[in-house]
């Protein structure tokens, strides 16, 4: 297996054409998250024609929702979330300059035409292993919807997130790939 | 008939989710370390390698396994010869549960159907209450995360699927689930009884530890089946590809209507989560 990518965002779109399916990368810099709530209310703004809380141009968006940080802790156990929910909302927003999404489990085909016509990444965290994603974050506040609790948009700053490509630009899926090389029968 | 005061279930839920949500079973990690033996895929042995670091560190240092610390799912073996006082068992068990999510920072997941409006303190709970002789009280907290729950179903068979219907369904929900319910997997079925009855049934199988077996020999052999079929799919650790696609199937079976064949299958991701305490 080869050694992560270490990548600092925001990604420009030679950053992304770079990464391609089964790439480990180990995520430095800012990203944002979000998740349901969340998305429905920048879909909303675009819909309307507004502003959104944040300059998402070259940004990752990380669907996650944590658990409250303990005292002492920068932040509370973050692993991804389901990344269909959200499959209604990101190619309007990978048309606005997103150029990442972290979750897990497949996305739609809209979504994976968006990533391509656009050039954006889809990558996966491990999902359940909250507690060890937590420590990658060294700094967490949050910037919008502070009323949605854990579903509030956070900005994080991140050392090394671990995280693997799973649909890169050229329209390929690690889901698809994977599954293909060890399925028996 | 033995008194027993509520306040001591209360406690005792605070402490079992607080308990569940950070510390995996012993039997858990052992499946991982089983699965790394056998996993033929690099990456698969990264990410069980890695899911192992993460139950090491929120066990260390009590925080959650992952951030989904679920809904609440208390099963209650109640003695008929104990006496609760000092007040009503549900409000005592969600009293519990409101403290162990406040008090363990774990994250508050129940909300409102249609405003989707959080409770704010992760009640109500799921109670499943079972009458038992004897004049003890078992008290069993089960979180349950909405990843995997989203992937689950209750079917109703026809008499003439048989066994073979049963396979295929299961293998096929699994198949169709891919990388959403956090593989490897736990695959819960609850076969006959009615419609609820079976979807109790599913749920109620995961409570049996990893890597024992099912006291049933004939469903014993199925489990072994239906698990074996699964990993021949290939989905692998998250999804990404590889052998252990599930750690176990576990099944419970009773008897069902003549004309019917309830099958339900509840996916449980590899936070397989549940704290038991005896009264």
């Amino acid at each position: 297996m080869t050694e992560p990518i270490r990548l600092k965002t925001p990604f420009s779109d030679k950053d992304v054409e770079r990464l391609k399916i089964g790439d480990r990368v180990l995520l430095n810099g800012v990203i944002y998250t979000g998740r349901d709530a969340a998305h429905k209310r920048l879909s909303d703004l675009l819909k309307e024609g507004k502003e959104l809380p944040f300059d998402i141009r070259g940004q990752i968006i990380y669907y996650v929702g944590p658990t409250p940080a303990k005292p002492g802790q920068v932040f509370g156990s973050a692993g991804p979330t389901t990344s269909y929910r959200m499959d209604a909302y990101a190619p309007a927003l990978i048309e606005k300059g997103l150029k990442g999404m972290i979750g897990k489990g497949m996305r739609s085909d809209a979504v994976k035409e968006a990533m391509k016509k656009h050039q954006a990444v889809y990558f996966a965290a491990t999902g359940g292993a909250g507690a060890l994603l937590a420590k990658k974050v060294k700094k967490a506040e949050v910037v919008a919807y502070e009323d949605l609790g854990p579903e509030a948009i956070r900005r994080l700053e991140v050392e090394d997130l671990p995280v693997i490509v799973i649909n890169d630009v050229r329209g390929n899926d690690l889901y698809i790939e994977g599954e293909k090389r060890y399925r028996q029968g | 008939m033995r008194e027993i005061d509520v306040k001591l279930i209360t406690e005792k839920v605070r402490d079992l989710c607080m308990e569940a949500n950070t510390d995996l079973g012993e039997d858990v990690l052992e499946a991982f370390d089983r699965a790394i033996q056998k996993e033929e895929s690099p990456l698969g042995v990264e990410i069980l390698k890695e899911l192992k670091e993460n139950a090491r560190i929120a066990r260390d240092e009590r925080v959650a396994i992952c951030q989904d610390t679920g809904f609440a799912v208390v099963f209650i073996e109640l003695g008929q010869d104990v006496h609760l006082v000092g007040g009503g068992m549900k409000e005592a068990i969600f009293e519990g549960v409101r403290q162990g999510y406040r008090d363990g920072y774990l994250r508050k997941s129940i909300c409102h159907p249609f405003t989707r409006a959080n409770t704010g303190d992760n009640t109500p709970a799921i109670i499943h209450t079972e009458i038992i002789p004897g004049d003890q009280v078992k008290i069993t907290v089960a979180p349950k995360g909405g990843g995997s729950e989203n992937m689950s179903r209750v079917v109703m068979l026809t008499p003439s699927d048989g066994i073979e219907g049963i396979k295929q369904y299961v293998v096929q929900r699994v198949k169709e689930s891919g990388s959403n319910p956090c593989p490897p997997t736990i695959v819960g079925v609850g076969i006959g009884g009615t419609f609820e009855l079976a979807a109790f049934l599913a749920k109620k199988s995961l409570l049996r530890p990893l890597g024992s077996k099912n006291p049933d020999p004939e469903l014993d052999q199925l489990e072994f089946e239906i698990l074996t079929e699964i990993n021949k799919l290939g989905i692998g650790p998250q999804g990404l590809g590889g052998r252990t696609t599930s750690l176990a199937v576990h099944i419970l079976m009773m008897p069902c209507h003549i004309a019917s064949f309830p099958l339900a299958v509840n996916i449980q991701c590899h936070a397989q989560r549940h704290k038991e305490v005896i009264l």
